[in-house]
């Protein structure tokens, strides 16, 4: 937990500094009628850099050595993670749709061993639903793919 | 004058695709309530892009319904699986759960619901009669008033927050750097793209909640793993109203109870909060403070009334002054916006049919809930019995469907991932996530308030003090902001021992 506190603290200082840098660019004292644009996210950058670096003195003085993910427990999170990022991804090519039905399906049959069956049925149905509540229904298109336009949408 | 106008609200809440829209709210939103890794702010997050069509009352009162019903939602996890779906239902366990293991469940959700229905009643009456007077003030508000309410906002985090107070500090200081990414619409400067265009439209709140609650939430339930071993619960009307009848005599910790939620509730994360110490005080005021803990009702009763009192007195200060006490309201303002609706005090003027709707909505909405809770209880438990492998990727792809739906870009699905990510470490390191939504949400609002008063008194910041309201609200405010500092040193001088930190809101 120390390490992760440090390094989140870490993190955060550079995107601070980061922040600052990028007002005293674009101007933190008086413009021609009023503060300019880098004032307000100067100071912030300012009060963040001082109380991430508090953090970090206070977690290098303490003495944690439990882990930031209990051994094992990593991957179940991975789990879920990996599988979500390969979903997101597939999106760009073949569209939200035909992504929630493979995801589900895969999902599924990886991790809850479901049968073909249910399988097929519950990522087709999935998709289905979605597809009739937001596209149809209420009007909001999601991401297509090669599929939608052979369909026709 | 209220009460004609209160009228005129019932008239528009009791429309019946309105009434339709309210059952619709409550039920998706126990569905939500009781989904591990959904909650109010979520669902509200994932539902608000669909009511950009809508008529903007009838889109609030699918919302507000949506909050009552996550609010119901959290109870029954509670009971029946001893898994607190939101922070402020953990005291609820105490007694809920021992309740429904020794097949009293039937009688604990009862009470958990009527307790439910009468916090949430007393709170809306409060808000009934305070929000016109309480807009009439706010309508005297300058910047300089507006900046220090939102001082106040957010010191009563770091002060009053529980967890490490520098950390909240951080939270919020995240938030609001988040808010100024993009181009500043008062001058017309881009910041912080460095060049990326994808940058240059910011981050959408809608987006950060969907990510950090939604698939955040999913990724530490994960860890911790997943165990489901519900008690059941049979739900009766012999059960309902046999509850029902031994219900009034705890009238006084029903009482006490209203008045504790809704005294911590219209402050920025009262909810967990009040119903901790609504139980404490239950067992402090009982004959038997022995039976607590054991099953005892009045343990069940004294945080869910609580808890709904301050769930419905956040609302107090989201349509009154356009600053949200909770993250759920945070989405709701941002609804507001979308709307083409100003919040504030200019409100209760402009838009009058839209606030005494949406307050009437608010009673119906309730009575309609606990109704429909107390007569679906098992179909609603049964969720939780569905599978997590097909719960999980289900969650997953309804969350990436709402942060799209946004602003139909495809960066929002990547951006809400990182969110994810971003939630589950800042969770585990004890980084609360409800001030920096919060702070996102109102990052415009408050540099452009700070602005605004800096130009008034040529750049001296001391014009927060000097005005006499926002000299108050600002004193208050930095004495939150030195709390953390004030009270070790103060039980130093007093000799007392350190206190324990505090459990952490959300």
């Amino acid at each position: 937990m120390r390490a992760a506190d440090l390094t989140t603290a870490a993190v955060l200082i550079a995107g601070g500094l980061l922040v600052m840098w990028d007002s005293l660019r674009i101007g933190i004292g008086w413009g021609t009628d009023g503060p300019r644009s880098g004032f307000f996210p100067f100071w912030l950058g300012v009060i963040m850099v001082g109380a991430c670096l508090v953090i970090a003195a206070k977690a290098y003085r303490r003495a944690d050595r439990k882990p930031f993910v209990r051994r094992g427990a990593i991957a179940p999170v991975l789990k879920v993670l990996l599988p979500a990022t390969a979903f997101v991804l597939s999106i760009h090519w073949i569209g939200l749709y035909v992504a929630t039905t493979v995801y589900m399906g895969f999902y599924m049959r990886w991790i809850g061993r479901h049968s073909w069956a249910s399988v097929v049925v519950m990522s087709v149905a999935v998709s289905v639903v979605t597809f009739y509540v937001f596209e149809i229904w209420f009007l909001v298109p999601m991401p297509k793919g090669p599929l939608e336009t052979y369909l026709g949408y | 004058m209220g009460f004609e106008n209160l009228l005129a609200g019932f008239q528009v809440a009791l429309q019946p695709h309105n009434l339709l829209l309210a059952v619709i709210g409550i039920a998706l939103g126990t569905v939500v309530g009781v989904l591990p890794g959904l909650g109010g702010a979520n669902g509200v997050a994932i539902l608000l892009p669909l009511t950009f069509s809508m008529q903007p009352t009838s889109a609030i009162i699918l919302l507000t319904s949506l909050y009552w019903g996550a609010l119901f939602g959290g109870a029954i996890t509670s009971i029946l699986f001893n898994i607190p779906g939101e922070p402020w239902s953990v005291a609820t366990t105490f007694d809920g759960f021992p309740m429904a293991r020794n097949g009293r469940g039937g009688q604990a959700l009862t009470a958990a619901f009527t307790s439910s229905f009468v916090g949430a009643l007393f709170a809306v009456a409060l808000i009934t009669l305070f929000a016109p007077l309480l807009a009439e003030v706010a309508l005297k508000f300058g910047p300089p008033e507006f900046f220090a309410i939102q001082l106040l906002t957010f010191s009563s985090f770091v002060g009053l927050g529980g967890g490490s107070p520098l950390k909240s500090l951080v939270s919020i200081l995240i938030g609001f750097i988040m808010a100024t990414v993009g181009l500043d619409i008062v001058t017309g400067t881009l910041r912080m793209t460095f060049g990326i265009t994808d940058l240059m439209k910011g981050f959408d709140f809608i987006v950060a909640v969907i990510g950090l609650f939604g698939i955040g939430e999913i990724l530490l339930t994960m860890e911790e793993g997943l165990a489901f071993r519900g008690a059941s619960a049979k739900m009766r009307p012999r059960v309902v109203w046999d509850t029902w009848r031994i219900l009034p005599r705890y009238w006084r910790t029903f009482l006490r109870s209203c008045f504790i939620g809704f005294w911590m509730g219209f402050k920025p994360g009262g909810a967990t909060p009040a119903s901790f110490m609504s139980y404490s005080f239950a067992k402090r005021f009982s004959k038997h403070p022995e039976t607590f803990g054991q099953g005892d009702i009045e343990g069940v009763v004294a945080p869910e009334t609580a808890a709904h009192a301050a769930g419905g007195a956040s609302l107090l200060p989201m349509i009154t002054l356009g600053i949200p006490g909770s993250p759920t309201a945070a989405v709701m303002l941002g609804g507001l916006i979308i709307w083409g609706l100003q919040p504030g005090p200019m409100l209760f003027k402009e838009k009058p049919d839209f606030v005494w709707g949406l307050i009437a909505s608010m009673y119906t909405g309730n009575v309609i809930g606990v109704i429909m809770v107390l007569a679906f209880v098992p179909l609603f438990a049964a969720i939780l019995r569905v599978p997590f492998a097909i719960l999980t990727p289900l969650i997953v792809s309804v969350c990436a469907v709402g942060a799209y739906s946004v602003n139909s870009r495809m960066i929002d699905i990547w951006y809400m991932l990182i969110f994810g990510v971003i939630g589950y470490a800042f969770k585990k390191l004890d980084y609360p996530l409800a001030p920096l939504v919060l702070a996102l949400v109102l990052g415009d609002l408050a540099e452009n308030a700070l602005r605004q008063s800096l130009i008034m008194s040529q750049g001296s910041l001391l014009i927060f003090l000097q005005r006499p309201i926002s000299g108050a609200i600002t004193a208050v405010a930095l004495f939150f902001f030195a709390l953390p500092v004030i009270t070790p040193w103060w039980r130093r001088l007093r000799g007392l021992p350190a206190v324990a930190v505090s459990p952490r809101e959300t």
